[in-house]
């Protein structure tokens, strides 16, 4: 017997064979590269602007706090610590900060402002960015010398056309201001636009001891009370080499600063990048569905590729090429077509991350520096071209088994019931590819594991969907049905039938999307807030009990309602069961969080609830007990996290008199209304003497009366604030519809990558329908039964499709937000139903286009065509 | 150069066996040309297949240049047809994406030979298409690819050459044009010609002729059959 020949081409056959067979077939792996050029564009876009954000936030970090450690409390910070701390300091400020109305005496316009009243040289990091740049070291040399100079906000200026060199009234005194602030370290565009400020020279005095200076410009504007909701700030710069933890760590010991909150570089970072993990998980979300269907999409593609280069595979196999060879030359095609792909993805999706913080400007605390994210690119194409590769591969192993009898049999059909180990790798390795992928994208193994159950389960439950179909109507054929029916419901269980293909993929692109669908309208509902109907949109807090009755008076003047009237203590939790909170700061393993336990506590008296908002939830009503005790009512969320139960004994200190209680009840809190809402609730005959301040909430019809009654109480009482929820409203709304905007234009990625998949799922069955169509309209078929035949096949893959993708969506979207949003889920149904609409729509659509040859032009003519 | 013995092919249809060829034993030497003859279904182009490695027998044995088709695998068999066999088809099977040069080309590149445009050209000009090179199949007449398949089919300097149906596809002219040639290289080169056509008189050109029918051969021209139901070795 002869040797085997065994000369073999090398790999520069392979490319060029890749090369020459793609020249005119490129336009057919068009669906391809458009799946993947839109998966790696939202990819990319998301990828790349998450980069920039922290990187910015990263490198802006000191800016963000401007100091290297900042401490805040709601009373004076003692100076019992200073000693202790002195040596390390370079250099500090105090203020205290507080909101106020302010006037501008030129028009009259009234406002809640945030007043800061500060001492000394804070920034220490990031620039104060002020109109002229001369202003701060004027305000600097007015702190220093008493005078009645102010920085304000550049939006409280525009709101009222206010200009440099024009007065301001805060409290009983009135300001020049020096000028404009455009940007103050450690505050976001979003605070300044919401609750502007004001910035004033301070009283050291006040801020440390406690003890205001009666010639400083803060007392005489009359605005701090007892009661008033003051927050201290001490801001320090570090001498060289002291971290900020290791002076944080013991003032947390000392027992008058147990109620100040220590803020570091590091942890306002942190506290940064947590504010905006909801919106960030959800892109990353975004980016790994669209990624998802760019990948159906590569797969449905791709094996439409591989059935029309069936022939060519048998006649090179014919001529010698191994299974490999054949194999490898479609591989390497699919491959450069995907780093094409992944490239202008990537391209695209740069163009996007530059966009993006374009479009959050104002809402972000950071100007994002927005350069070209190199790692998120790199990694986009990376991820194209093994997406490309891994989805690819599974229709193209099937080219290895390329008969060459086909080129004397065109009707040949390979054996396929043999199992192909690769085959069962590739499914590994596509796996092993979604697990690490979501990882990456959530960073936490549960949850990708979660997505990857989830995707596996609906990729099973479909292919069920599909086959069980197919049993059914074979099952149940209605033979008595017209021809019409019988031939379209036929196709769907005959030999060479999509069924399945085409459930499966275009139920899991439906399922993908609906499911991004429904988390959308989650988060977004979960953020918008209502100001409509007749509730209030006027707030006035900070009212003195003496100054009650006057204030009462001046709305009912005005003819303005009160509608709520409420009363506020502020106090501090000192034990729980017997334990203090010192001892139970240090059970950080089991104890409730030590924010929770050293907050200041503001609370109310009433024995009812709040119609409308609350409910009880356990126990009873606030009541003060036949043993003299009373029986407070807590939020019910909080009493969790508080680790408290019904009748256990909570000690308060309400302004240096210690307050026995015990727990009576619970309720649920609607916190989304306009109320005052409180999380602990005292009952009436025990507080009524205590300190307190007051809230008032009424509505006033339009701007002109708010004008009004804002001028009328900065004239008659001072300190009392005014909120107008309206402006807050409309200022968040501008923000929320900032986000939509981002959310949905990121969600088109996935819509687009969507209509992709489908285009190529239903041209796929385009082979196998055309010859039949044809055959029939030979035998004498009218267009319009072709049509109809069309019609009824591609109607009922896409609806059932569509069903199962959205039932399976719907699941999933509760799961995703029970377990990793943890808000509640109630699906909006008709959506649903329009999405189901219109992918059987879109189905039946593309069924028709792909079949219009037939339909128009002469059977005979297709005949040669096809062949 | 062939040799064949009681090759049987079956099929599952319908969970019954259907035996589409049956006991079929001949032998070939190298340069005779050969043709099977037989009425549609009759099972030629099952035996082309056969003998030209591109499908596996149900039983019996195919030696091709001495190498045993039999045990080998898909590939294996791949690397035999690159470096013995030549085929040409009813329906042409040149590579659509390919040009005409490069399809002439693939059997030269796939055996790792350099050269091979030059070598193409050549063959190109020799089947009259010198002119050609860089056209499509599309772009060419049945009677052009037919001659582009000619030239691909010579390019590895095959040792046997498979024809099935080589004129089916083709007009009267054109098809004498590309008998005329096949047969003016086949004699050039001494390859082996095994013919598979339901045209007598093109099969009446080669220097022998099987007849086959139901699966079995019936006569050859070269010996006489004893009973319809036996094999004929040749």
């Amino acid at each position: 017997m002869s040797q085997l020949p065994s000369a073999r081409p090398g790999a520069g056959w392979l490319w060029r064979m890749a090369w020459r067979d793609s020249r005119r077939s490129r336009s057919r792996l068009l669906l391809f590269v458009s799946a993947i050029v839109l998966g790696i564009a939202a990819l990319v876009g998301i990828n790349g602007f998450g980069d920039n954000l922290a990187r910015t936030i990263d490198e802006q970090a000191q800016e963000l706090l401007g100091a290297d450690l900042v401490l805040s409390a709601s009373q004076p910070l003692k100076p019992e610590f200073q000693p202790m701390i002195g040596p390390y300091i370079e250099n500090h400020s105090t203020e205290a900060a507080f909101a106020s109305l302010v006037q501008f005496p030129k028009g009259n316009g009234v406002r809640l402002a945030q007043v800061r009243s500060m001492v000394g040289d804070f920034p220490y990091y990031g620039t104060w960015l002020t109109e002229p740049t001369t202003a701060v070291q004027e305000f600097r040399q007015a702190m220093r010398n008493n005078q009645p100079v102010a920085l304000v906000d550049d939006a409280l200026l525009v709101q009222f056309a206010a200009r440099v060199g024009d007065s301001i009234r805060v409290g009983r005194v009135v300001f020049r201001i020096a000028g404009r602030v455009r940007k103050t370290p450690g505050q976001s565009e979003f605070n300044a636009s919401v609750a502007p400020t004001v910035f004033i020279p301070g009283d050291d005095r006040l801020n440390v001891m406690g003890e205001a200076d009666s010639t400083s410009l803060l007392a005489r504007t009359q605005l701090i009370k007892p009661g008033s909701r003051v927050q201290y700030r001490a801001y320090y710069k570090l001498r060289p080499g002291v971290t900020p933890e290791r002076l944080r760590d013991p003032l947390v010991d000392i027992p008058s600063q147990e109620n100040t909150r220590a803020e570091t570089v590091a942890s306002r970072k942190q506290q940064t990048g947590r504010a905006f993990s909801d919106l960030t998980r959800f892109l990353n979300l975004v980016a790994f569905v669209a990624l998802l269907l760019g990948c159906v999409g590569v797969a449905s593609a791709v094996s439409l590729y591989v059935r029309e280069k069936v022939a060519s595979v048998a006649v090179l196999r014919c001529l010698g090429a191994s299974g490999r060879q054949a194999l490898l030359i479609y591989l390497l095609q699919t491959a450069l077509m995907g780093l094409v792909g992944a490239i202008v993805g990537a391209a695209l999706g740069t163009a996007i991350q530059l966009v993006l913080p374009r479009l959050f400007a104002g809402f972000l605390p950071v100007a994002v520096i927005t350069t070209i994210s190199w790692s998120a690119v790199g990694e986009g194409v990376l991820t194209g071209l093994l997406v490309a590769v891994l989805f690819a591969l599974l229709p193209l192993l099937s080219i290895r088994r390329v008969s060459p009898l086909r080129t004397l049999r065109a009707s040949y059909e390979e054996d396929a019931s043999r199992p192909d180990p690769l085959r069962l790798g590739v499914f590994g390795l596509i796996l092993l590819f979604i697990l690490g992928f979501a990882y990456l994208q959530t960073r936490d193994v549960k949850l990708a594991l979660g997505f990857t159950g989830g995707l596996v389960v609906a990729f099973g439950v479909l292919a069920g969907v599909g086959q069980g179909l197919r049993l059914l109507v074979r099952r149940f054929f209605p033979v008595s049905w017209s021809y019409v029916w019988r031939q379209g419901l036929a196709n769907l269980y005959r030999p060479n039938n999509q069924t399945l293909l085409l459930t499966v993929s275009i139920g899991l692109g439906v399922f993908l999307m609906a499911t991004l669908y429904l988390l959308q309208g989650l988060l977004l509902s979960r953020v918008q807030l209502s100001a409509s109907g007749q509730q209030p949109n006027l707030v006035l807090f900070d009212i003195q009990t003496e100054q009650k009755a006057g204030v009462g008076q001046l709305l009912q003047r005005r003819g303005l309602p009160i509608m709520q009237e409420v009363p506020i203590v502020t106090m501090r939790l000192t034990s729980i069961n017997g334990r203090t909170i010192s001892q139970m700061k240090k059970d950080t393993a089991n104890g409730p969080s030590s924010r929770m336990l050293t907050r200041e506590y503001r609370v109310t008296y009433r024995d009812t609830l709040n119609p409308g908002s609350e409910k009880l939830a356990a126990g009873q009503l606030p009541k003060l007990g036949a043993d003299g005790i009373p029986r407070i009512s807590m939020d019910e969320d909080f009493a969790q996290r508080l680790k408290v139960k019904l009748n256990d004994t909570l000690v308060f200190n309400v302004q240096g008199a210690p307050l026995t209680t015990i727990l009576g009840g619970t309720r649920t809190i609607d916190w989304s209304r306009v109320q005052t809402n409180f999380l602990v609730v005292f009952p009436k005959g025990m507080l009524e003497q205590a300190p307190q301040f007051h809230v008032l909430l009424t509505r006033v019809p339009n701007n002109q009366t708010l004008g009004l009654v804002q001028r009328d109480l900065v004239a008659g009482f001072p300190n009392v604030s005014a909120i107008d929820l309206g402006l807050i409203l409309q200022t968040l709304d501008d923000i929320l519809s900032k986000i939509s905007f981002v959310i949905r234009f990121m969600a088109l990625f996935s819509i687009a990558t969507g209509v992709v998949v489908l285009i190529s799922s239903v041209v796929i069955s385009r082979y196998q329908r055309v010859q039949e169509s044809v055959l029939l309209r030979t035998l004498g078929a009218s267009r319009r039964q072709i049509l109809r035949i069309t019609l009824v096949e591609y109607a009922l893959l896409g609806l059932l499709a569509a069903v199962a993708g959205l039932l399976l969506a719907v699941v999933a979207a509760w799961a995703l937000a029970t377990w990793v949003f943890e808000v509640a889920f109630v699906p909006a149904p008709w959506p649903l139903l329009v999405l189901a609409a219109l992918t059987t729509a879109l189905t039946v659509l593309i069924g028709l286009l792909n079949s219009r040859d037939v339909l128009t032009r002469p059977p005979l003519e297709i005949l040669r065509g096809e062949a | 150069m062939l040799k064949v013995e009681n090759l049987t092919k079956s099929y599952s249809s319908g969970g019954r066996a259907l035996t589409v060829l049956e006991a079929v034993s001949f032998e070939l030497a190298a340069g005779d040309t050969f043709s099977i003859v037989g009425p549609s279904g009759s099972g030629k182009t099952t035996l082309l297949g056969l003998c030209a490695g591109l499908d596996r027998a149900t039983s019996g044995s195919v030696w091709l240049n001495g190498v045993q088709l039999d045990n080998l695998s898909e590939d294996q068999r791949a690397a035999v047809r690159n470096q013995y066999v030549g085929f040409i088809f009813q329906n042409f099977q040149l590579l659509p994406t390919l040009t005409a040069l490069e399809n002439v080309q693939v059997p030269l590149e796939l055996r790792g030979e350099k050269g091979s445009a030059r070598a193409a050209q050549e063959l190109l000009a020799r089947v009259g298409l010198a002119g050609r090179g860089h056209h499509y199949p599309t772009q060419l007449s049945g009677g052009e690819q037919q001659r582009i398949s000619l030239a691909r089919a010579f390019a590895n300097r095959p040792t046997i050459l498979f024809a099935d149906e080589p004129t089916g596809n083709l007009d009267a002219d054109t098809s004498a044009t590309v008998v005329d040639l096949l047969f003016e290289l086949n004699r050039e080169a001494g390859t082996t010609l095994v013919l598979v056509t339901h045209d007598l008189e093109l099969a009446a050109k080669t220097q022998r002729v099987v007849r086959i029918k139901g699966g079995t051969m019936i006569s050859d021209s070269a010996a006489p059959v004893s009973s319809p139901a036996s094999s004929a070795t040749l």
